[in-house]
């Protein structure tokens, strides 16, 4: 029996029937409405894509089709590394499935302080914290440092984990003009002077490509008292003498207070990180919510990472093949008409930006029955309202594939009418 | 900070309404009450380019915790007066 005393068996006949509660649903009928108008008119949705098979870094099986991969963050093609496999391997043997636990209490394993202490080596600075994913470390690190009464300033066209961070902490937010040095010199100068301050850079834009001036938005944001958070997700492993980002390339080695990077792109399993010279950083272990109340990431995972991370470390042959790769898409690319989001290679990532979204889907598809997978991208991830076919090069595509690729987006491209008009 | 007198509440109005112009595409008559989202439809990124036009007009920082508050073109024109008063 319950403790609220005796219960009717059944309702009464008459009880009036219950008000139709509200639909909470009703808010997605837009983007319901606008997905199956996509649909029915034939064609696939490029947000549900399966990899039947892996074969390499660049190679899967989709819908049966062996496919080439050209829109993946796998930079630097670790995924398949004997030595980082072999590695995720052993301590999958010897530490088992998962840790069952928050990295606060029974979820910190060897393999988590290796990763921390591999990080620690390739940046070169003393603090470093591994998070389960890289959007979780945006989330806990902005949300932690900046409290109350304090400020974060972020470029307009930040990553939605920067934007969360921001929304989950209690900082005022104020965002600036993207990459633009005097945008945010202006509001730094229109700020309070006397409450701390966040600036929030990232080294590559990952919806262009495009890379950020950091030398003098961190020399603004240093003239200003700002402390200086710079996402380098985008360039790990091939920026800057030891790979460590655009912050490195720029030289600002010693002049960033907080690196936030992941493991889910150049390192090539899942999990985020942020490191830094601060000399109370890892105090944020016992403030810091998304690091807190989530269990962490599987020792497989972390092994892998620590392996990936020292591999990095000295992967030049790997960087130049990187850039090499990048640089021939680009001016193939270019060369076949089609506008390109920068005006030369300025990173792994080549966005073909479309007119609207019909050509973007159309071209999208004609690319993937051809055999070539590419992102595509769409407002609101997309800066200006943009379409986007956002390819991402690996360093372990062969010259063959490049060839491929820009054969096939050729066909494409004559097909959906994305390089009428050009020069070519 | 700013060298500029606080403006008064229908001097406010009457500039922030100015600069609404440029970026009234459905040409909706702009009143106090006007809503920016549901009378002007903006999206994101033209709230964006508008709100850097206010801020550079009145040499203020309109945070997004104040952006989330403002629905209308009265309560930007409050928001305004307040933010010149405290500086």
């Amino acid at each position: 029996m319950t403790e609220t005393g005796l219960q009717p068996e059944a309702l009464p006949a008459d009880a009036p029937a219950p008000a139709p509660s509200r639909d909470l649903f009703s808010k997605f009928d837009g983007l319901m409405a606008e997905r199956e108008a996509l649909l029915a008119t034939g064609a696939r949705d490029p947000f549900s894509v399966v990899m039947e098979e892996v074969r390499s870094p660049t190679e899967a099986v989709i819908r049966g089709r062996e496919t080439i991969l050209l829109g993946t963050y796998n930079y630097m093609g670790m995924t398949f590394d004997p030595a980082v496999v072999a590695a995720g391997q052993r301590a999958l043997a010897e530490f088992g499935s998962g840790t069952n636990g928050s990295r606060m209490l029974n979820g910190t394993f060897r393999d988590h302080l290796d990763a921390e202490q591999a990080l620690r080596d390739f940046y070169g600075m003393a603090g470093a914290m591994v998070f389960s994913t890289g959007y979780q470390a945006n989330l806990g690190v902005i949300s932690t440092i900046a409290g109350r009464g304090e400020y974060v300033i972020l470029d307009a066209d930040s990553h939605a984990s920067i934007y969360d961070g921001c929304k989950m902490g209690d900082a005022e937010i104020v965002r600036f003009r993207h990459n633009s040095v005097d945008d945010l010199d202006r509001r730094l100068g229109r700020l309070p002077a006397e409450p701390g301050k966040l600036v929030v850079l990232e080294g590559v834009y990952s919806m262009l490509g495009d890379v950020a001036p950091l030398a003098e938005m961190v020399a603004v944001a240093k003239k200003h008292r700002a402390m200086v958070l710079v996402d380098e997700a985008h360039s790990m492993g091939f920026y800057g003498p030891n790979g460590r980002g655009v912050y490195e390339e720029q030289g600002l080695g010693d002049q960033v207070d907080f690196v936030i990077g992941t493991f889910s792109k150049s390192v090539g399993t899942v999990g985020g990180f942020c490191v830094s010279p601060h000399p109370k950083f890892e105090v944020l272990r016992l403030a810091c919510r998304p690091y807190i109340f989530t269990a962490s990431l599987p020792p497989s995972v972390v092994a892998t990472a620590a392996a990936s991370i020292r591999a990095l470390a000295t992967a030049a042959p790997k960087r130049e093949r990187l850039w090499r790769n990048a640089r021939r898409l680009h001016a193939g690319l270019a060369a076949l008409g089609l506008k390109l989001g920068t005006e030369s290679a300025q990173s792994a990532i080549v966005a073909v930006i479309l007119d609207d979204q019909a050509q973007a889907v159309a071209m999208w598809q004609a690319l993937l029955e051809s055999g070539v997978y590419v992102n595509m991208a769409r407002p609101p991830a997309t800066p200006a309202g943009t379409f986007l076919l956002r390819c991402s090069l690996c360093a372990e595509h062969s010259d063959e594939q490049i060839d491929v690729v820009l054969d096939r987006f050729g066909a494409a491209a004559r097909l959906t009418g994305a390089t009428a008009g050009a020069a070519s | 900070m700013s060298d500029r007198p606080t403006p008064d509440r229908d001097e406010a109005l009457a500039a922030i309404t100015a600069e609404i112009e440029p970026f009234n595409k459905k040409g909706v008559s702009v009143t106090e009450a006007t809503s920016f989202q549901h009378d002007l439809e903006w999206d994101s990124l033209t709230v964006l380019d508008f709100v850097a036009a206010v801020e550079d007009r009145f040499d203020i920082v309109i945070t997004m915790n104040m952006q989330a508050e403002i629905e209308t073109v009265g309560q930007l024109a409050d928001a305004v007066v307040k933010l010149k008063g405290d500086q």
